[in-house]
């Protein structure tokens, strides 16, 4: 049984088809991308995947759980991190990951907390509030969120956008050894192809709604006849043919 | 600890953490109930003074009114700007993809409401007693049901509101302050129903607030307990409750149909 499994997932809003019959899965323990250029469908996709979108047709299973009927039961074993949804600015560190310490039900949340201080280098800021963190050390706070629960599936929008390249290569390694050490399936939306390319065992192209391509990064560089996935994306978003002869 | 009360107090903790350090919202709790209890204490006393007993009988009634209506506002108010906070914060993406039921979100809500609506009417109502001799546990035991009422409407008008604000976004905010101001003529806060037109008379009779007002009087004025008037107020408190419950589980599932969750507060 897949971690996810999405059975033709359509959303429309009016006139607009935001996401058109996609499918796809996710073996435990995997990174999958979500790629696509603005307005793809990325965010409208991992909405559904949270539950925090009904979808209008399809089926959407997390962790062997109907999403449509029994949401919560996966929604405790999931997390979520975007830089795009913040963390109430006048509480702590500290003070937040206790809140969502207490909404996951985490046992032992002292240690829970101390682990993610510890790991995530965010001891110096345990007892600072939110709001006067630097965008980086913001990101790390909400990456410290996300992992709060020791999530089986952890979907991840742009998690490294606004980190240096060094924090974000220290990100992407705890994500990666998390991941190796839990067996977490992660979804990752980014735009950061070298972080794709670095992370992820497949790669779903999306375009207008639609999964146009879909494979492994080493496949999908074969396939058009690219050096890196920049310009593969590049291809894809810009209707550019494929140098490779079909 | 069973995991819907956790759940429920972590949202709790979240608000209180906030209040904890912010010491221009905890005054804020208190500053319009002691106000107000200011305003109309000394106008009460003043009256009492030109008029004699008569005026001292109504100023009693008044400052009742005061401070339980003061309890559905700070409640409703308690209830709504929690809500709004979230929104505030942009954090309520974050809640919503936690575990966390929709009616954990309101029992929480509800929590915090009680705890503003404390913070607010406790010091008003010690200042009534200090200030101008106004004890409102003169009412005897049956305060409590007085109290209870009264909070309950603010809940289900809070109910109302946030509905509102899932179905229409940061515009639909102001209502959270004003709404019961526009209900107050109608409730009967500082005279009996039948002053008010006969038109609006049914009005007033439909909401808990006018009951509960009716019955404080009857106390403070004829010594009387008047139990239809509570069962009224209960059993409406009843039927608002069920209703705007009704419409806020409709607007949360409509918000999620539209991503209304993803954006709401932009």
């Amino acid at each position: 049984m897949d971690a996810i499994a999405v059975t033709n997932l359509t959303k429309r809003y009016d006139k607009v088809l935001a996401v058109d019959a996609i499918s796809f899965s996710a073996p435990h323990g995997a990174t999958i991308g979500l790629l696509g250029g603005n307005g793809a469908g990325k965010t409208t996709t991992i909405a559904m995947l949270l539950g925090l979108l009904v979808p209008t047709q399809g089926d959407i299973r997390i962790l062997g759980h109907d999403m449509a009927k029994n949401r919560f039961a996966a929604l405790a074993r999931m997390n979520f991190s975007s830089p795009y949804i913040a963390l109430p600015s006048r509480l702590t560190v500290e003070e937040n990951l206790r809140v969502y310490g207490h909404l996951y039900n985490v046992e032992r949340m002292d240690r829970r907390i101390a682990e993610l201080a510890d790991e995530l280098d965010l001891g110096a800021l345990l007892d600072r509030p939110a709001g006067q963190l630097s965008a980086g050390q913001k990101t790390r706070v909400a990456l410290a969120k996300s992992l709060i629960n020791n999530p089986d599936v952890l979907l991840l929008d742009e998690p490294t956008a606004s980190l240096d390249p060094d924090t974000g290569d220290l990100v992407r390694t705890w994500l990666e050894r998390y991941r190796v050490r839990s067996g977490c399936t992660i979804l990752l939306a980014s735009h950061n192809m070298a972080e794709v390319e670095r992370m992820c065992s497949h790669v779903l192209m999306m375009k207008q709604g639609r999964i146009v391509d879909r494979g492994s990064p080493d496949e999908l560089l074969t396939r058009y006849g690219r050096d890196d996935m920049e310009e593969v994306f590049l291809d894809i978003a810009r209707d550019r043919k494929s140098t490779v002869p079909a | 600890m069973i995991p819907s009360l956790r759940r429920i107090w972590g949202l709790v903790y979240r608000h209180v953490a906030l209040y904890r350090r912010s010491w221009p919202r905890l005054l804020e709790l208190a500053y319009w109930p002691v106000l107000n209890m200011c305003i109309w204490g000394f106008t009460a006393n003043f009256l009492t003074g030109r008029l004699g007993n008569a005026a001292m009988l109504a100023g009693a009634a008044v400052m009742g009114g005061v401070l339980l209506w003061e309890v559905t506002v700070r409640g409703q108010m308690g209830m709504a700007i929690s809500f709004l906070e979230e929104i505030w914060s942009r954090n309520l993406g974050h809640v919503f993809v936690s575990p966390l039921r929709p009616w954990e979100l309101i029992a929480a809500l509800i929590v915090m409401s009680i705890l503003r609506m404390l913070a607010g009417v406790v010091p008003a109502v010690l200042l009534a007693w200090w200030l101008f001799a106004f004890n409102l546990f003169s009412l005897g035991p049956v305060l409590v049901l007085f109290f209870m009422n009264m909070i309950a409407m603010g809940w289900w008008v809070a109910l109302g509101v946030v509905s509102l604000i899932l179905r229409h976004g940061s515009g639909a905010e102001p209502l959270a302050w004003g709404v019961l101001f526009g209900l107050a003529p109608f409730s009967a806060v500082f005279y009996p129903v039948s002053v008010l037109p006969a038109v609006v008379q049914p009005i007033a009779l439909a909401l808990p607030a006018a009951h509960v007002f009716e019955g404080m009087r009857g106390i403070l004025l004829d010594g009387v307990v008047s139990y239809g008037h509570l069962a009224a107020a209960t059993g409406l408190n009843i039927l608002w409750l069920g209703a705007a419950s009704a419409l806020f589980a409709h607007q949360f599932q409509q918000a999620r149909i539209r991503g209304a969750l993803l954006s709401i507060g932009e």
